[in-house]
């Protein structure tokens, strides 16, 4: 996962071919294409309900779609005959409200999916969690349960949940709503150490500040469809679509950015 | 009197005040509660003791000596009790959680389990335990079929699981279900199975938290292990039965009954232990 300098690779590790996905008769994504390079951070915006989080769910085929393709690394992984539990071990999902397993300490938490998806030993899957929880400063909670943490430690420890995996790529579902606002601080530093870690990222997020500052490509989402992407200069500041325009003019209302 | 300041020269002065009201009140209470207690004991022990037929009551239910002669045989039936007991509480769990996993399945192949596993807890928990333990201790040993068990014991045991696992199923499928769905989503998203996922995430969960239940359940059954001895089987209360009707008394009863109270106790205890840990251990404090 590290940046080791070679060209950037011509095979996107994500892409994203006609999406369709309904609750019943109501259309969440109506036909949506993107893909996702090497090392890149691309950023989801648009308004709740305008399909981010089922996007991400649908890409990491924890809801099955209506329609599309999608490709991880070029492998068609929404073809039926792939195995599926597989596919999704190889993507790190971070959720809203963490998800953290609240019968498992936070060492059983990250070592969880290593020993059990991919049979590593339990104790090179603890040394191994020790080192990312040093990393992201909870080494001293290992052995504490979820619910003794404050939201932002539990969110770094769930991003290091995700990353116990090795996955090809991030996929963070607004991962610092559901936190207080002083808490959000420490999420986001911890986000911007993985991009320049060389970490690919695809993340659905309310935080436009910080999606203009992170991010190298920023998507609208809106009722469905991809209505414009860009580079975060470009689609946050003078964005070519009238929607968009709308979307920004209600968030700076809102001094969100 | 106020807490004098050298005992806790930290608190400040309405600290103190505090702590000397909330100490009085509390010795009033007590105090309260004491002397009522023994004005209730006196006053109540009174009215039995000199209600007519006291003497009668004393000498059918109460009586010391027949209590000490009939302990030996009743504690020897209440040993079986206990084997069946712990016996019939592993198969019961075992295949009650199995039932409730089966009714969980997805997908079109388990359809039949599926089926099944509903039929068999919708039957047995309407279907009377007295009825099926005739059914099951009178009626099979009746068909003389090669191999299977004839013993009151064994076929009493048959009856008491096959009911009791329909009860735990549906508690167990309770706590499955409380489990929230993004516990399953999370442990999916990290490439669990959906069989790892029931049993390192839904499972473990479900499990704490329907303890209090499978507890009460398992002090029903203590009690209902006795209804074996409809079958013949000689344990506490059959024992106690016999005893009955050597004596023309009826204490034995009553020291079935005690023994199987003293059993239920450190089970009720054991429970809100176990609960008061586990909450303690998943939540921080706080007065709730």
């Amino acid at each position: 996962m590290s940046d080791d300098g070679s060209p950037p690779n011509t095979v996107p590790v994500l892409e994203a071919e006609g999406l369709v996905k309904r609750f019943g008769s109501q259309p969440v994504l109506s036909g949506i294409d993107f893909g996702v390079a090497e090392h890149e951070v691309v950023a989801l915006i648009g308004a709740s309900g305008s399909g981010k989080s089922t996007l991400l769910r649908c890409v990491s085929l924890l809801e099955e779609l209506d329609d599309g393709t999608v490709r991880l690394d070029g492998d068609d992984i929404t073809d039926p005959r792939a195995d599926a539990d597989r596919v999704r071990s190889r993507f790190g999902v971070v959720f809203q409200a963490f998800n953290l397993f609240p019968h498992l300490s936070v060492l059983e938490n990250v070592t969880l999916a290593p020993r059990v998806v991919h049979g590593v030993s339990r104790a090179e899957a603890e040394d191994r969690a020790r080192g990312l929880l040093d990393r992201v400063g909870l080494a001293a909670k290992a052995t504490e349960y979820p619910d003794r943490l404050s939201g932002g430690q539990q969110q770094r420890v769930a991003i290091v949940r995700a990353l116990a995996n090795e996955p090809r790529m991030l996929l963070l579902d607004e991962v610092t709503s559901a936190l207080d606002p002083e808490l959000v601080g420490e999420v986001l530093r911890l986000v911007r150490e993985l991009k320049d870690e060389g970490v690919t990222i695809l993340m659905a997020t309310h935080e436009m500040g910080f999606a203009r500052q992170v991010a190298d490509r920023v998507v609208f989402l809106d009722d469905g469809r991809l209505v414009e992407q860009g580079p975060p200069e470009v689609v946050l500041v003078d964005p070519r679509q009238a929607r968009t325009r709308q979307f920004l003019a209600r968030v700076i209302d809102a001094g969100r950015l | 009197m106020t807490v004098p300041a050298e005992v806790f020269p930290e608190l400040s002065l309405a600290q103190r005040d505090r702590l000397t009201y909330r100490r009085g009140q509390a010795r009033r209470s007590r105090l309260l509660a004491g002397s009522s207690t023994v004005v209730f004991l006196a006053v109540f022990g009174t009215v039995i003791v000199l209600s007519p037929g006291w003497e009668r009551v004393q000498s059918q239910f109460f009586d010391l000596q027949v209590a000490r002669d009939s302990l030996p045989a009743i504690a020897e039936g209440f040993w079986l009790n206990l084997r069946v007991l712990a016996f019939c509480a592993v198969l019961i769990l075992v295949v009650g959680l199995g039932v409730a996993a089966l009714r969980t399945l997805r997908g079109p192949v388990f359809a039949p389990l599926r089926f099944l596993a509903a039929a068999y807890t919708d039957i047995f928990r309407g279907f009377p335990l007295i009825v099926l333990l005739y059914l099951v201790g009178f009626g099979v040993p009746g068909l003389r079929l090669q191999g299977v068990p004839t013993s009151p014991v064994v076929l009493g045991g048959v009856a008491l699981v096959l009911t009791y696992s329909a009860y735990v199923a549906e508690v167990f499928r309770a706590g499955i279900d409380t489990v929230h769905p993004s516990q399953r989503m999370a442990a999916r998203s990290l490439g669990l199975t959906y069989g790892q996922s029931m049993r390192k995430v839904v499972l473990p969960q479900a499990v704490r938290r329907v303890t209090p239940p499978l507890l009460n359940d398992f002090v029903a059954l203590q009690k209902d292990v006795g209804l074996i001895s409809v079958l013949g089987a000689v344990d506490a209360v059959r024992a106690a039965q016999i005893e009955v009707a050597r004596t023309y008394d009826f204490t034995p009863y009553l020291v079935a009954g005690l023994l199987f109270i003293a059993l239920a106790v450190p089970t009720v205890r054991l429970a809100d232990w176990v609960n008061a840990r586990a909450a303690r251990r998943q939540q921080a404090g706080g007065l709730t």
